[in-house]
């Protein structure tokens, strides 16, 4: 079919023409199968791909496209981070751990996008247990950058945010416990949002660090970040930690450049200081300019406690990693070591030697070590007070202002390998988007240009926590403004 | 030497929940190995914990039960540890904010017993060691346990197992658990020290882990203080260690020292919410409370002038109280309440245990038993008779006035019947009455027995004996 177009497509066109009846579940399904074929083996995008499951779901949801049910994802081809559970299909989390493992269930997510008439278009590599910047981290392989192969995606949702950056599929499911959506959305030029904390169930995302971890979509637009976000919203009473209040449309209060008319813009003063790059600082303050065209108000703010959050959140994210991670016990799933006649001690230390990589046995170790006797108090606790610090700030800036502005990143993506070997300098880069996870704000990262070498840059816009429908409102009128994603396509 | 005993208990007590503290698995006792299991319980990667709020309305009833104050935040903590019984790795639990803190159960010497804290916690699975492999079975996984600590105050072996009694019948009566030791819903850890009598200073502990019967309770707690004694009066010093009981030698033995003893390295449990319970909700909970043991038992002595020991049966659980209630109230003043209590206690209750009857629904309700009371009470029947009865009812719907016309068991109180029938049974014995006559006495039990058996147990036992009487006293006068 002609109008099948590489990078023309959205989820929300694809919607809308597959319920009108002009495309069939089963073409779509099948342009990006053949996509998919193409390109995800070269940049390692998928840990599971199988395209007669594809099929098999493309001919249960044409069938209730015919008999006219109210479906908003229509034949949407939807990639999923392999930290969410998805039914009967391997769910590894890029671990050796979790080689091979089905799981007995769909996450809520899973089960929300199936009834919307979602496509579950296969599982996306990441680093381990979503642990880490880069996607180097992953034990089935690094994931390449699609705008250059000798660069990181981001991570630690890289194969999601590659595959929808290749146009391998129009959107994809992310993880985001410190910047995980927004960090490879902006260095694959593609949109991507963390959405508040409690918003999306988190049933059946194999948990990192719980008080942080939010599922969330990303895309080629913001619109179709409306349209997932909107899918995903809601209510589960499989998740205590999940708010009970309903939520309005979001994709349907998408209003163009008027909605920055009026808008109160705050740039964080902490994130435009000098480690932050040229050409990212030069791509952000043009778009804050062209939004202050359009109406909105710019000021500048100060997060002074954000010199916190590193050492705040890798002590949070690790204390509860280490009691997360303790299932993987070799017991009753996941890898057992081969060895024999071990006493059961023997068992468990041997199965989680192996089945961990590196940089998850040194978060699990660092989460081990603070919640030890006598630790607590000088390591969880006062963390946990750093946050609460934290908090406040951004509470305290948004008393000043609607929506607040950063960079993604100190730089645009680096290349692989540049940081695998310093852990340290891999942490330092998620200073911009720590804060928000631990004020459990929502943010999102819409392209907003590139720099000299080519790479795209992201622009981060933070709002107050369930303010979600403003957020996108504020994005969706700067893209409407600068449809990068339009204008520029990634060299496959 | 003389040494004063200090014991605290632990007790961990199956909430009577139809399912799990954070997931929906069935709680029954005895399925299959892992049939009561999901993804949930199993701590399959994922999933999350959701609390049970029936779990937490029991808890609540448990701490206003024993006067303990609610506490309207608490927290869950993960409490880590690795065993293949415990699927996530760490076990949920209230740590350092329980929902329940003092409160308190009154011994019959007039001693309170204080209370340092309720918390819910989940159960762990169970392993079982096979000849060649260990098996886990998480049937048990996620099962919503209280756990209530007592303060170090009680001074004996039989105060502990007496504690323990009046905390079950408490669990009990408010319908909080089954208090089924057998099937573990009601366990026990027993922490014991000595000291010199006077001494302020408490004396090492040694915690006793799992004792599954009051009697147990008793004998390790027993076991244990003599142990200690010898120790210390060898010159020893007592280690801090934790014990096992061995019901068939009848000694504690070590289990782990304290030495490699686990940091469990608590952490609050970032899935649950605080849980908050409100003032209308713990307000609402104290109005369905049901009267409590010991008011129970003070009402039935005072009221109803039951003997101590009868109105500490009939208050031993609810349904028993509220059963005899019903019955005096049916049967009516004819017969008295304490009359009622000894004919429950020796007739009825036994019959019920044997039968497991759940006493609110029991196949012969209260009106049925006053029916057969009341018959009594009229003269109508014997006592006696109304065994033969009450057999008759476990067996069919009757009415007991039925069944007495049937089978024509009404009792004789003829005056002139019986006196006919003890001169034929005195004719007929020429041999025993003589020997009465020579002075012995036993011999009236012999006709009473043969006057009873020729009247198939229906004369009016009463004026069976008094005619006798009076029949042989007449004759021996003539001898006279």
């Amino acid at each position: 079919m002609s109008d099948l177009q590489p990078f023309k497509l959205t989820a929300t066109t694809i919607s809308q023409k597959v319920r009108g009846g002009e495309w069939s579940v089963r073409d779509v399904a099948n342009f990006y199968i053949e996509r998919t074929e193409r390109y995800s083996r070269d940049l390692n995008t998928h840990l599971f791909w199988d395209p007669a499951d594809v099929l098999a779901q493309a001919k249960v949801q044409e069938a209730r496209v015919k008999a006219k049910e109210d479906l908003p994802l229509a034949g949407v081809p939807v990639l999923i981070k392999d930290n969410i559970c998805t039914r009967a299909i391997p769910t590894t989390c890029a671990s050796k751990m979790l080689a091979g493992f089905r799981p007995p269930y769909d996450a809520t997510v899973i089960a929300r996008l199936r009834q919307a008439g979602a496509i579950i278009f296969g599982k996306s590599n990441c680093d381990e247990f979503a642990m880490g910047s880069s996607n180097e981290h992953s034990a089935f392989g690094p994931v390449l950058n699609p705008w250059n192969r000798a660069y990181v995606p981001g991570g630690s949702s890289g194969g999601s945010a590659a595959a929808v950056a290749a146009d391998l599929v129009p959107v994809a499911l992310g993880s985001d416990t410190g910047g995980s959506i927004r960090q490879p959305a902006s260095f694959c030029g593609i949109a991507g949002l963390k959405p508040t904390y409690g918003r999306v169930s988190r049933y059946g995302l194999v948990a990192y660090s719980s008080s942080l971890d939010q599922i969330g979509p990303m895309a080629r637009s913001t619109e179709d970040l409306a349209l997932l976000l909107d899918v995903l919203s809601g209510h589960d009473p499989m998740d205590a930690t999940s708010r009970v209040d309903p939520y309005p449309s979001v994709a349907s209060s998408l209003g163009g450049p008027v909605a920055l008319k009026g808008l109160r813009l705050g740039l964080v003063r902490e994130f435009f200081g000098p480690g932050l790059a040229d050409g990212t600082r030069a791509a952000l303050l043009a778009a804050v300019k062209l939004m202050q065209e359009q109406g909105a108000l710019v000021e500048e703010v100060s997060l002074p406690t954000l010199s916190h959050s590193i050492s705040s959140y890798y002590l949070i994210a690790a204390a509860e990693a280490s009691a997360n991670l303790a299932r993987f016990d070799g017991i009753r799933y996941g890898h057992r070591t081969a060895r024999s006649g071990l006493s059961l001690k023997q068992l468990v230390k041997a199965s989680r030697s192996e089945g961990f990589g590196r940089e998850v046995k040194q978060r699990i170790m660092l989460g081990t070590f603070a919640l030890s006797a006598g630790y607590y108090d000088a390591y969880y606790a006062k963390a946990k007070a750093g946050r609460g610090l934290i908090a406040a700030d951004f509470a305290k800036a948004f008393g000043q202002v609607d929506v607040l502005v950063a960079p993604n990143a100190p730089s645009v993506a680096f290349r692989l390998g540049e940081k695998s070997q310093d852990p340290l300098a891999m942490y330092l880069g998620d200073i911009c988007t720590l804060g928000v996870n631990l004020a459990g704000l929502p943010a999102l990262s819409v392209p907003c240009g590139f720099d000299p070498t080519g790479l795209p840059i992201g622009l981060q816009l933070i709002a107050p926590a369930w303010e979600d429908g403003l957020l996108l409102r504020a994005a969706h009128a700067y893209e409407q403004l600068c449809p990068w994603t339009k204008q520029a396509q990634p060299p496959l | 030497m003389a040494y004063e005993p200090v014991i605290g208990l632990e007790v961990h007590c199956q909430l009577a929940t139809a399912s799990k503290l954070f997931c929906g698995c069935a709680t029954k006792f005895g399925a299959e190995p892992n049939h009561q299991v999901c993804p949930i319980c199993l701590g399959m990667p994922g999933v999350l914990p959701v609390l049970n709020r029936t779990a937490v309305d029991l808890a609540v009833k448990m701490a206003l039960a024993i006067g303990g104050s609610v506490q309207q935040v608490s927290v869950f903590s993960r409490k880590q540890y690795f065993y293949p019984d415990l699927p996530k790795g760490y076990q949920i639990t209230q740590y350092d904010r329980p929902y329940c803190l003092g409160g308190g159960v009154t011994l019959s010497s007039g001693q309170r017993i204080r209370m340092t804290r309720i918390h819910l916690e989940e159960d762990a699975g169970k392993n079982i060691h096979a000849e060649h492999a260990s098996l886990v079975d998480c049937n048990r996984a996620g099962t919503p346990l209280m756990e209530i600590v007592s303060e170090p105050e009680l001074k004996s072996a039989a105060d502990a197992a007496e504690y323990l009694r009046r905390l079950r019948a408490i669990v009990r009566c408010i319908g909080a658990s089954d208090g089924n030791l057998e099937e573990g819903s009601f366990r026990c850890d027993a922490n014991v020290s000595i000291r010199r009598p006077g001494a302020t200073v408490l004396g090492t502990r040694c915690e006793i882990k799992n004792l599954n019967s009051f009697r147990n309770v008793e004998r390790a707690i027993t076991y244990e203080i003599l142990r200690q004694a010898e120790v210390l009066d060898g010159g020893g010093t007592i280690t801090q260690e934790t014990l096992l009981f061995d019901a068939n030698s009848g000694r504690t033995q070590p289990m782990r020292s304290k030495e490699d003893s686990h940091d469990y390295r608590y952490l609050p449990d970032p899935d649950l919410p605080a849980l908050v319970i409100s003032m209308d909700r713990i307000e609402g909970i104290r109005a369905s409370l049901p009267e409590l043991p010991d008011a129970a038992k003070a009402r039935l002595v005072q009221a109803c002038g039951l003997a101590d020991a009868n109105a500490e049966l009939i208050a031993q659980d609810q349904g028993t109280t509220r059963f005899f209630d019903l019955t005096c109230e049916a049967v009516g003043a004819s017969y008295p309440a304490p009359a009622v209590a000894n004919w429950l206690i020796a007739e009825y209750l036994p019959v019920a245990e044997e039968r497991q009857w759940n006493l609110a629904e029991s196949p012969i309700p209260p009106q049925r038993v006053a029916a057969l009371l009341q018959l009594i009470a009229a003269g109508t029947i014997s006592g006696k008779i109304a065994k033969t009865v009450f057999d008759v009812m476990l067996g069919s719907d009757e009415a007991p006035t039925s069944i007495v016309q049937r089978l024509g068991l009404v009792q004789i109180s003829d005056e002139g019947a019986i006196t006919e029938l003890v001169e034929r049974i005195l004719t007929h014995n020429p041999g025993q009455l003589a020997q009465y006559l020579g002075g012995k006495d036993k011999l009236f039990g012999f006709f009473i027995g043969q006057i009873m058996q020729a009247s198939q147990g229906k004369m009016n036992p009463e004026l069976v004996n008094k005619i006798l009487h009076a029949r042989l006293a007449e004759r021996r006068g003539r001898l006279d």
